[in-house]
Parts: C-alpha cells; sequence; structure tokens
C-alpha cells in the first residue's frame, strides 16, 4: 500500500507545481499587468466582429451521436485493460469471452457503419 | 502517512467543495467544469485508497467522455437558467425539509449498518493483498472467468445503446450530395467520354 502510493508522490508533486504555477501565472498578472478597462475591451469578441448571436445556441444532435458512440468505445477499450493485464491467468475461456464481447460490439460497429452513422455527409 | 493524509484532506475538501459549486454556479457550463473538477479529486481519493484502476478509469471515462457529453447537453438545452432559478428561494424551506430528512435517513442507515460476521468469510472472491496483485490484475482475473455472464451482458448493454442511440439521432437530411466511391470507381471511359474526328479547318 505504501509503496504503491510512494509511486503516486511525483505526481502528486508534479500536481502541486502545476496549481502553483497557475495561481502565481494568474495572480501576478492581475498584480503586475496595469489594469484599465473600459466597456469596448470587456465586450465579448469575435475574430474582429461583433457577435452575431448567443454563444448557447442549440447546435446538431449529430455531435452528440459522436459523443455517445465514443462513450461506448470507450468504455469496451476499458474493459480491454485489465484482460490485456491477467491475459496468462485466465486461459482460453477468459480469450474467448473477451472475443464474443469484442464481437458482439463489432456487430453494433458495423451496423452505425452501414446505417451511415459515421458519416458527415 | 503525513502526505498521504494531508492530500485524503486536500482532495476530499476540493471534491465536497466543487460539488457545492455544480449546484450553486450560475452558469451551466461553469457547472459541468467544476464536476470535471469533482470527478479528477474522486480520482485522487480512489488512489489513496489504493484502487488505482478505478481511479485511472473515471479520468477516462467519466472526465473524457461522460463531461464531454454533460456538456452537449448542457448546450443543447436551450433553457434560459434565470428563469429557471426565479423560485429558487420560494422552494427554498421544503427543498431543504427534504434533504434534511434525506440526510437523517442515511444516517441512520450508516450508523446502524453492520456487515453479518460471516459475510466476510464466504466471499466467492476476497479482496487480493494489494502488495501481491495489481488492482487491474485483481479485475481481469475474474472478471472474464467467473462473471462471464455479466461481462457479456455488459456487452450487450453497450450494443443495445449504441443501437438506441442511432435510432434516436440519426436522420437522413434530404438533398445532400454525398461521395459515393463505388460509382466513382465503376464509372468506364466509354460512358463518360466520346471522341470525336474533327477535320482541319472546321468545327464541330
Amino acid at each position: 500500500m505504501d509503496g504503491l502510493l510512494r509511486e503516486y508522490l511525483p505526481i502528486l508533486i508534479f500536481l502541486g507545481i502545476a496549481v502553483g504555477l497557475a495561481l502565481v501565472i494568474v495572480t501576478a498578472s492581475y498584480i503586475v499587468a496595469r489594469q484599465n478597462p473600459d466597456p469596448e475591451k470587456e465586450s465579448p469578441y469575435e475574430c474582429g466582429f461583433a457577435p452575431f448571436n448567443d454563444a448557447r445556441r442549440q447546435f446538431d444532435v449529430r455531435f452528440y451521436l459522436v459523443a455517445i458512440l465514443f462513450i461506448i468505445f470507450d468504455l469496451e477499450v476499458a474493459f480491454l485493460f485489465p484482460w490485456a493485464v491477467s491475459l496468462g491467468s485466465i486461459g482460453m475461456l477468459g480469450f474467448w469471452s473477451m472475443m464474443i464481447f469484442l464481437g458482439i460490439l463489432t456487430i453494433g460497429f458495423i451496423y452505425e457503419w452501414k446505417k451511415g452513422a459515421l458519416e458527415w455527409e | 502517512m503525513i502526505i498521504q493524509a494531508l492530500s485524503f484532506y486536500l482532495f476530499a475538501f476540493v471534491a465536497v467543495a466543487a460539488a457545492v459549486m455544480v449546484i450553486s454556479a450560475r452558469n451551466p457550463v461553469h457547472s459541468v467544469l467544476f464536476l470535471i473538477l469533482a470527478f479528477f479529486n474522486a480520482a485522487g481519493l480512489f488512489v489513496l485508497i489504493g484502487a488505482e484502476f478505478i481511479a485511472m478509469i473515471l479520468v477516462v471515462v467519466y472526465v473524457g467522455a461522460v463531461a464531454v457529453l454533460f456538456l452537449f447537453v448542457v448546450m443543447m438545452l436551450d433553457i434560459s437558467f434565470a428563469e429557471l432559478r426565479q423560485g429558487f428561494l420560494q422552494y427554498l424551506p421544503i427543498g431543504g425539509l427534504v434533504g434534511v430528512v434525506l440526510l437523517a435517513e442515511l444516517m441512520m442507515i450508516g450508523g446502524t449498518w453492520i456487515f453479518a460476521p460471516a459475510a466476510s468469510t464466504v466471499k466467492a472472491n476476497p479482496t487480493p493483498a494489494i502488495d501481491k496483485t495489481t488492482n487491474t490484475e485483481a479485475i481481469g482475473n475474474i472478471l472474464y472467468t467467473d462473471y462471464i455472464y455479466l461481462f457479456q451482458g455488459a456487452g450487450l448493454v453497450l450494443l443495445v445503446a449504441m443501437v438506441g442511440a442511432i435510432v434516436l439521432t440519426l436522420r437522413a437530411r434530404p438533398g445532400v450530395r454525398k461521395q459515393k466511391i463505388s460509382d466513382q470507381i465503376n464509372r468506364r471511359p466509354e460512358d463518360a467520354i466520346e471522341v470525336k474526328k474533327v477535320q482541319s479547318g472546321s468545327g464541330i
């Protein structure tokens, strides 16, 4: 347990440095830089012209579809990690159970490919 | 050891603070960002109790995918959130009352909850010692063989989710010109071009 956490100590130190550096940069820019706000400077800015409309408008549902398909294959990959680690000790049953799992998801993959869900028209 | 305790309190405090900000932030996009912060701190807590695989999966799946999906949903719902908050103070007493009742119930359950003494001895798969087997290995050793039906069930759930998402959201937009590669390849020169003899000095 302690050995495990000791391996994570560099990550904790790195996290501390990252947070500290971010705080230093933000506060330094507040303290050092000259603040001279005016309404034009603080208004929303979009590539040199005034914004056409609100940033939060409805956008196409197909972005959502891509995100959902991404989650599903993300989970599939998450199942692959422990399988790969202990493949040596789980034998043929473990190997073929993963093959069936991948087969099921491949059916879904073929379905979405044929349906054209991966195309952006 | 002191570092472990300190980082536990740090992660726990930031997680709770971020969770409070999720429900109290004015801008829903900020809420989602605070949710991501809460996920990261929960991953830190998982690492502290030695469940590193769960921690990494939390980062990969929740931060990488679920939070993005939440962001999409928040942006897709075209709701005036200022309007939604109008009755906040009006409903605060009754909402707070319900919350307090739920908290009391949970505390009562948590206070009197005990495992049966025999439960730990009849476990099918006791958690192996973390010094000998890593987390990922411990999960992998039983997930694909002992729990094969549940594992295949997970695969089927993912398949249903995939098909359901496609059925619900995919619609072919009419009048869009798509590239049909097979048509392009099948096209023969004879269909497309015509060779004409042109006499010199005169047009066609």
